[in-house]
């Protein structure tokens, strides 16, 4: 074979995170974007492989609220039983790909890839979600709002590690739901999408948190929009286009012109509502 | 911590394999060309296709998408190490279900179904769609793998037909266990040790000069060969229709689509698969390029071949009685304006081959629809003698008309010249996507008249279709779209004319309909506008102008054996049923959700238009008893090898577990064209049909019976049945041939055709299928979606020699046209790869009703007539009519019909 290059697999972060230290490592998870992104048969670059670190497996439980590992797979996020307020995640976790994708791809990797069409973005946005970093410098924490930029931008440092994803107790009540539309069936990049979590209590919205994705440069939450219903009965036809648009900034691309995603986000939007306020079975 | 330096060990079904890839390496590479396990599949490098489906601890995973070392310590199980009796059961469950089409698919399919099945004995029709969402087939339509996947449990229904009684049966292919068992032979799956690998340096503009540095110290310095146009040896041109050759094997100094090859790299693969081509010393200097017809036809477009002014290929045209006349008296006209996308084959298997020097003859396996032309283009391109390039077929991957075309074929022949030794080559599925031919891009217009009684009284008819680069199959769009624009519907007076444009895109060529489909789009959708205007029901409309039996065409042919109104009778029940259940569920839809239903007819010609393209079978008889069937139709998934078997051994009086097949082979099997223009079960059918008879009476000669029942091969001769009667004919110690052979027959049938005049008057092809088929959908009027729920397809096949293969033809085809309809859009240097470039997955696929019709046609082989491309005509205008059936939308005038598309042709609306 050729010039192999450096391949590092860890079995701890701070392994991991010593190794970051040094320069120009490629950190690799379930490589569903990696190797995509090059027609190479070897992944180009050192490779740190954070695959075989078992402490950011899992979803953990406590007061705080709930935790992610961020190698944690989709697979593993669909077949968990989580709070109905997760249920968006979850959602999205189905859609991601097909089956294969799935069981390869990461909720880390999801939102380092930082595409503006991330299906997990739009759920971790209506779970007030933050992100973990760990570097040799120390851990630090922020919001998934402040630490995806841009698509393809994120605010992690070269040396810093994503390790967990985390849900603060809060958030974790209400009912959560996710539509996503695309051109066909599995294996689709979604033309739109949204997630909704919203609590109802004595026939009034008392908590809304609605994100739009694949409408903009990044999913966005939609402030207008939330604070329209609350209070409110639980109406689909409060949300107007009037408060979804100001929020988003789609393109044309080869799915669809920036025409039809505001109107297909507006639809959505209230279809998605819908499904988080209609009675759940117990 | 691991590092790179730590060897793999990987485990595959209980055995442990140390590795030396490197850590990173994808272990769909790994498991393929370090362990051999060829059943796994590369199809896109990037988790769009699934063809890698393996299982890593029982769950499936795209092989492709794991560097080996995450594998390390995991279980892993390929289809051919997986020794379960489940998989046993599946795989004699997809031959029986005709699962398996080209086959390229079915490792991955059946990983994905063996985790599925392993935790769900008896799965819905909804948990296979879950657990096969990820890997894509091009061929089947799916439905067969859902009913192989269900219907596991369903004892084999087993089919041997006692001798003379195959045509008809529904028999397993005779090629099937290969593809079931993942051991098929594709392009890129032979490797001989110290096979070198061969790379294209490709255009990164559309249209360029360009100046090549100093490639020899470039190739020098990294241990690898050069190859550029200066060492083509022979003409530098190939193609596909005599007189038109125009597609250098390498650029020479002008590029005109993006990825031309301009340079050839060849090497050990271990130098060359990880080179960086981007350091080429190559200068380019940009030319103005267009895309669209529009624009190739544009006045100040760039000319893209010197002798073709304006950009023009070529025009066909049909013209019979008085069209502009007939127009104007017409109680109702109905015009519109038509356009459809570049749409790609997007086969599973991205073109690959390799080839090899045999004493002084070169040896070609690659992937293939027409092996004669292959060797005769190649032989010229490396100025070698036709009888010094021998073209074995790989198994082709899916074809669909793209492999019609020379790919990997002149570039490896000339390295292995170059180089002496084996050199293969296989394209990246970008590369596939770059380089291979596409669907003509067709703007059409067109005007139909009809008289207050609803019948059709005139029509006009013209398309521009974008040919792209070089000129591939494009004469043949030209010449087919006029004969077929008026669809199977008698049209006195008609003007159709076509015109071929060049443009910078990649070039057009064969695809399944050669065009028809897209202008069975314009036809059927102005045949809904003038029903509704003549107020006449559309099927009913339909069915009013219908060709019939002694009709003329417009190109003035007179007709027999026209099932086309026994099809649309077929349907009336469906037709009505499903106006009854949309209207009931409209009438109650509060949502946004509607249902619509839609109704389109094809015909088409078998064979080549007006041109001579003769098959040839020989079948001969070891002095053993050994019956060898020479059949050279290359069998891309169709099923030919199976069709053409079962035609020659009832013409001959064998049983059909008798016949062996030989080829194809350019070197042992007689010329049997190309797998295109739906001809091979009529031309090549009736050759064998022949050759069976021809040998069926040479061993009569043998006897003194006045004839016969059935003919068996008994150890060293045959036995002859005829009532009571038995003889034995002895065939050991009597003089063979010099093939061995003690009997040998060959028989060669081409179609009674006659060239068009210069109107487009003639015999264009001597049968033509007939069909037509009903869509009933649902539309979400506030997001543009639609969903396909149920096909309903007649198709009138002359006689059924198999029908499950008339079956799988049906549903492959309407998951091509369903692609054409709603989702497949080219869009050059944007969707060169299955993520941006979409086709149907399982979850997209409608349930399929198949009606097979059997008018015999007077001149096919036992009556039988061509299916393979009819099938797709119909399904893209049906689904269009549902959806403005649904919607009331007055016009879809673009394929593929988007979400956002249907939106704004809706929201027009409203």
């Amino acid at each position: 074979m050729s010039q192999a290059a450096p391949y590092l697999r860890p079995e701890r972060i701070d392994e991991a995170v010593a190794a970051l230290a040094g320069d120009g490592w490629r950190i690799a998870a379930g490589c569903t974007d990696l190797f995509p992104a090059t027609e190479r048969k070897v992944l180009p670059g050192p490779i740190l492989d954070i695959s075989g670190i078992a402490e950011m497996r899992g979803i953990r439980r406590d007061a705080a609220g709930l935790t992610i590992g961020a190698a944690t797979r989709w697979r593993d996020i669909v077949r968990a039983d989580l709070p109905p307020a997760m249920r968006s995640l979850q959602l999205a976790g189905r859609e991601v790909g097909a089956q294969q994708i799935q069981n390869r791809g990461t909720l880390g990797g999801n939102l380092c890839n930082a595409s503006p069409a991330a299906d997990g973005v739009p759920p971790l946005l209506t779970l007030d979600a933050e992100v973990e970093l760990a570097s040799i410098r120390g851990r630090r924490r922020m919001l998934l709002a402040d630490f995806i930029t841009g698509p393809r931008q994120i605010t992690r440092a070269p040396d810093e590690l994503l390790t967990a994803i985390h849900v603060p107790d809060a958030a974790l009540s209400g009912q959560g739901a996710f539509r996503k539309l695309g051109a066909r069936s599995y294996l689709v990049i979604s033309i739109a999408m949204v997630a909704a979590r919203i609590t109802v209590a004595d026939g009034r919205v008392t908590q809304a948190a609605i994100a739009v994705g694949a409408c903009g440069p990044v999913a966005t939450r939609l402030a207008a929009v939330e604070a329209a219903l609350i209070g409110a009965s639980p109406d689909p036809a409060r949300i107007t286009a009037a408060d979804i648009d100001p929020a988003l900034s789609p393109i044309d691309d080869v799915r669809a012109d920036r025409a039809y995603r505001r109107e297909a986000a507006l639809t959505l939007v209230r279809r998605t509502f819908a499904d988080a306020t209609q009675q759940v079975p117990a | 911590m691991k590092d790179g330096t730590a060897p793999v060990t990987l485990r595959v079904a209980g055995r442990e394999h140390a590795i030396t890839s490197a850590p990173g390496r994808r272990l769909s590479e790994v498991l393929r060309e370090e362990l051999g396990l060829r059943s796994v599949k590369i199809g896109c490098d990037a988790g769009d296709c699934g063809a890698c489906t393996i299982l890593v601890d029982g769950v499936q995973h795209c092989a492709c998408l794991m560097p080996v070392a995450q594998a390390a310590g995991a279980e892993i199980e390929t289809l051919e190490t997986l020794d379960d009796p489940l998989v046993a059961q599946l795989k004699a469950s997809f031959l029986d279900h005709g699962a398996a089409q080209c086959g390229i698919c079915t490792p991955g399919v059946m990983m994905a179904a063996v985790e599925l099945l392993r935790e769900t004995p008896a799965p819905s029709e909804a948990q296979v769609h879950e657990a096969l969402g990820g890997v894509l087939c091009r061929c089947t339509g799916y439905r067969k793998i859902i009913e192989a996947i269900c219907a596991l449990d369903t004892p084999a229904v087993e089919t041997r037909p006692e001798a003379g009684q195959a045509v008809g049966a529904p028999v397993r292919r005779v090629d099937g266990r290969a593809k079931v068992d993942g051991t098929e032979v594709y392009g890129a799956d032979h490797v001989p040790l110290g096979t070198l690998l061969v790379r294209a340096v490709r255009s990164p503009h559309f249209h360029a000069d360009f100046e090549l540095g100093d490639v020899s110290t470039w190739g020098a310095r990294r241990d690898v060969i050069v190859l550029t146009a200066r060492d083509v040896p022979g003409e530098n041109r190939f193609g596909t229709i005599p007189g038109l050759e125009d597609q250098p094997a390498i650029a020479e100094a002008r590029v005109r689509y993006l990825g031309e090859p301009v340079a050839l790299v060849v090497g050990a693969p271990d130098v060359v698969e990880p080179l960086d081509l981007g350091t080429f010393p190559v200068e380019w200097h940009p030319l103005g390029h267009s895309l669209t017809e529009a624009e190739g036809a544009a006045d100040d477009a760039p000319q893209l071949h010197d002798h073709r002014p304006g950009n023009t290929l070529i025009r066909g045209r049909v013209i019979s009685g008085r069209p502009e006349e007939a127009l104007a008296g017409s109680r109702h006209v109905a015009r519109g304006r038509f356009e459809t996308s570049y749409v790609e084959h997007a086969y599973i298997e991205p073109e690959a081959g390799i080839a090899w020097l045999d004493d002084d003859t070169l040896v070609i396996q690659a992937c293939t629809q027409a092996p004669v032309l292959d060797r005769d283009e190649t032989a010229k391109v490396l100025g070698l003698p036709k009888d010094k390039v021998r073209i074995i077929p790989a198994a082709s991957g899916g074809g669909f008309g793209a492999k019609l075309d020379l790919s990997v074929q002149p570039l490896i022949g000339l390295a292995t010249l170059a180089t002496g030794q084996p050199c293969r080559m296989v394209w990246s599925r970008s590369e596939s996507m770059l380089a291979s031919t596409k669907r003509h891009p067709g703007t059409m217009e067109a005007e139909i008249g009809c008289g207050a009684d609803g019948r059709i009284t005139g029509m006009t008819f013209h398309g521009d279709f974008n040919t792209g680069a070089y000129a591939s199959w494009g004469p043949t769009v030209a010449m087919r779209v006029p004969v077929h624009a008026s669809g199977p519907y008698r049209t006195a007076n008609f003007r159709a004319t076509a015109r071929a444009v060049h443009s910078n895109g990649p070039s057009s060529g064969a695809f399944r309909g050669f065009g028809v489909p897209q202008a069975a789009i314009a036809q059927e959708s102005l045949y809904d506008d003038l029903a509704r205007a003549a107020g006449i029901d559309r099927l009913a409309f339909r069915r009013l102008n219908a060709l019939r039996d002694g009709d003329r065409t417009t190109c003035g042919q007179e007709l027999h054996g026209v099932g086309l109104g026994a099809c649309l009778d077929a349907l009336a029940e469906h037709w009505h049923r499903a106006t009854h259940e949309a209207a009931e569920f409209n009438a109650g839809a509060t949502g946004a959700l509607r249902r619509g239903i839609g109704i389109a007819s094809c015909w088409y010609g078998c064979g080549n238009t007006g041109l001579p393209n003769p098959s040839t079978i020989r079948i001969g008889i070891t002095p053993a008893g050994q019956v060898m069937l020479h059949q050279g139709a290359t069998d891309i998934g169709q099923g030919a090898n199976t069709v053409i078997t079962q035609i020659a051994a009832d013409a001959a009086g064998l049983p059909l577990d008798a016949l062996t097949l030989v080829g194809p082979d350019t070197a042992l099997t007689p010329d049997c064209g190309k797998t295109s223009a739906s001809r091979q079960t009529y031309v090549t059918g009736k050759a064998a049909e022949a050759a069976g008879r021809a040998l069926r009476a040479e061993i009569m000669r043998r006897t003194n019976l006045p004839d016969c029942d059935a003919i068996e091969p008994v150890e060293g001769g045959l036995r002859v049945r005829h009532g009571a009667q038995v003889q034995d004919v002895a065939l050991s110690g009597t003089q063979t041939d010099e093939l061995g052979y003690a009997i040998r027959v060959e028989e060669t049938y081409d179609p009674p055709t006659t060239a068009l005049d210069a109107d487009g008057q003639g015999t264009p092809y001597a049968v033509y299928g007939y069909g037509a088929q009903i869509a009933e959908v649902e539309v979400d009027l506030d997001l543009g979606t639609t969903r396909v729920l149920h096909m309903i397809a007649a198709h009138d096949v002359g006689r059924a020699i198999n029908p499950q293969l008339c079956v799988g033809q049906i549903e492959g085809g309407i998951a091509q046209g369903l692609g054409l309809a709603l989702m497949e859009e080219f869009l050059p240097g944007r969707t060169e790869n299955l993520h941006d470039y979409l086709i149907p997955t399982i979850g997209d696929m409608p349930k399929v009703t198949s009606i097979l019709i059997e008018t015999p046609d007077p001149e096919g082989p036992m009556g039988a007539k061509g299916l393979g491309e009819h099938v797709l005509i119909p399904t893209a205008p049906a689904i269009l009519n549902a959806i403005r059936d649904a919607t009331g939308v007055a016009a879809l005038n673009k394929v593929p019909v988007l979400p956002h598309r249907l939106r704004a042709a809706i929201r027009g609306h409203a």
